[in-house]
């Protein structure tokens, strides 16, 4: 049990996708203009992390080598897929506010990154279990930065008012303070990182 | 007249890094230095142009008469994947001098996000087939431009005395965020031009 505890911490803390290994930022920048929006963007990709974790591992061992990185984006599309098809069924306003960043799922490089370097190595348990961590930490990355970026911009976090939108620098909610703020919050984990050290 | 404004609005206006935030890997990734920037931008102006048409064409005439939509992404991925092999092979081939310089390249743009994100862009757009030309084509010139500014800023910055926490990733998205900040001057440019030549 311990070793999957810690599989799930390695992914949400130490190897945070974001603000450690820098995978993933094309969603990231563009779907954080809200904390809502980041959290949805985070929880889809963990949807399709785990899923295609878990079909890599289960057949890592007849996929020949040749054409594994084909086949497992072949996998990821597929999922993507129905991730598309069921997000326009029954939240078909998140699929609205996400748009082209749905689709775009498949060229994300954390999914392709840990089937390469985590799924096609493990077993399907463990598999499931990074899915699970690396994908978490994505959407609390993003929702951390989402949720910034509502506060610096409009005054609010979730939506709930905490000072006057008169007040909000509205360059945060556009597209250069996704960057400024990306780049100060990584500073700040930096230093977080440095002083554990 | 409209081919101009798309090809100006995909440039400056809505700037396919700095305002549509496609393609950012290679933006962050291969902006060290202007001679490989240049080199990676004339990869995918080259693979970007040659997508969207391949992409278009299988979409207009496969996949919507056929009632093939949900397709769209796996079709559209693989088609990529498999004409960034064939364009290394045949310049491998055909022309050596010219694989020498973006040969490095090619294999990362399968993963490059503003391929893809183009080639759905289009068909969600409406565009036909020569106005996605025009649109690939001079998005495509866009991500060059920024990745070349872009890295002649990092070439500066690397003789620079930084504090510690910023170093490394940290500095290099605040600098994009300002860049991308001086890009928003344009914002309002493709109104006016709509305006001048009465479309």
């Amino acid at each position: 049990m311990k070793k999957y505890i810690d599989i799930l911490i390695n992914g949400l803390i130490k190897e945070n996708p974001v603000f450690v290994l820098v995978l993933g930022m094309c969603p990231t920048l563009a779907t954080t203009s809200s904390a809502i929006n980041g959290l949805s963007m985070g929880l889809a990709t963990c949807f399709v992390l785990i899923c295609s974790n878990l079909v890599i591992s289960l057949i890592k061992n007849i996929t020949p080598d040749k054409v594994h990185i084909p086949v497992y984006i072949c996998i990821i599309a597929t999922f993507v897929t129905v991730l598309q098809m069921l997000l326009a069924a029954y939240v078909p306003e998140v699929n609205a506010s996400l748009g082209i960043f749905i689709p775009l799922i498949v060229v994300n490089c954390i999914i392709l990154g840990r089937a390469e370097s985590f799924a096609s190595k493990h077993g399907p348990i463990e598999s499931i279990f990074d899915g699970i961590g690396i994908g978490l930490g994505f959407a609390f990355a993003l929702t951390l930065l989402g949720g910034c970026r509502e506060f610096l911009g409009t005054g609010k976090i979730f939506d709930l008012t905490v000072f006057p939108e008169d007040f909000g620098a509205l360059m945060f909610v556009l597209p250069p303070g996704a960057f400024i703020t990306l780049g100060f919050l990584t500073a700040i984990v930096n230093k977080i990182r440095g002083v554990k050290n | 007249m409209e081919y101009l404004l798309i090809f100006i609005a995909a440039i400056f206006v809505n700037n396919v890094v700095l305002s549509q935030f496609l393609g950012i890997c290679p933006f962050l990734g291969v902006s060290k230095k202007v001679s490989t920037a240049t080199g990676m931008g004339a990869a995918v102006t080259f693979v970007l142009t040659l997508a969207t048409i391949v992409t278009f064409l299988i979409q207009t005439y496969i996949l919507t008469p056929n009632d093939l939509n949900y397709l769209q992404t796996l079709t559209f991925i693989l088609v990529i994947a498999s004409l960034v092999q064939m364009v290394e092979i045949i310049l491998k081939k055909v022309s050596p001098a010219l694989y020498g310089a973006l040969g490095v390249f090619l294999p990362l743009i399968t993963t490059n996000c503003c391929v893809l994100g183009v080639a759905i862009g289009v068909i969600q757009k409406n565009y036909n087939l020569l106005e996605s030309v025009v649109y690939a084509f001079s998005t495509a010139i866009g991500f060059a431009l920024a990745l070349i500014i872009f890295a002649a800023i990092r070439e500066q910055l690397e003789l620079v005395e930084l504090p510690k926490g910023v170093k490394g990733i940290s500095i290099v998205m605040i600098t994009a965020g300002l860049l991308s900040l001086a890009f928003m001057g344009f914002s309002g440019v493709d109104g006016g031009l709509k305006i001048l030549f009465g479309i």
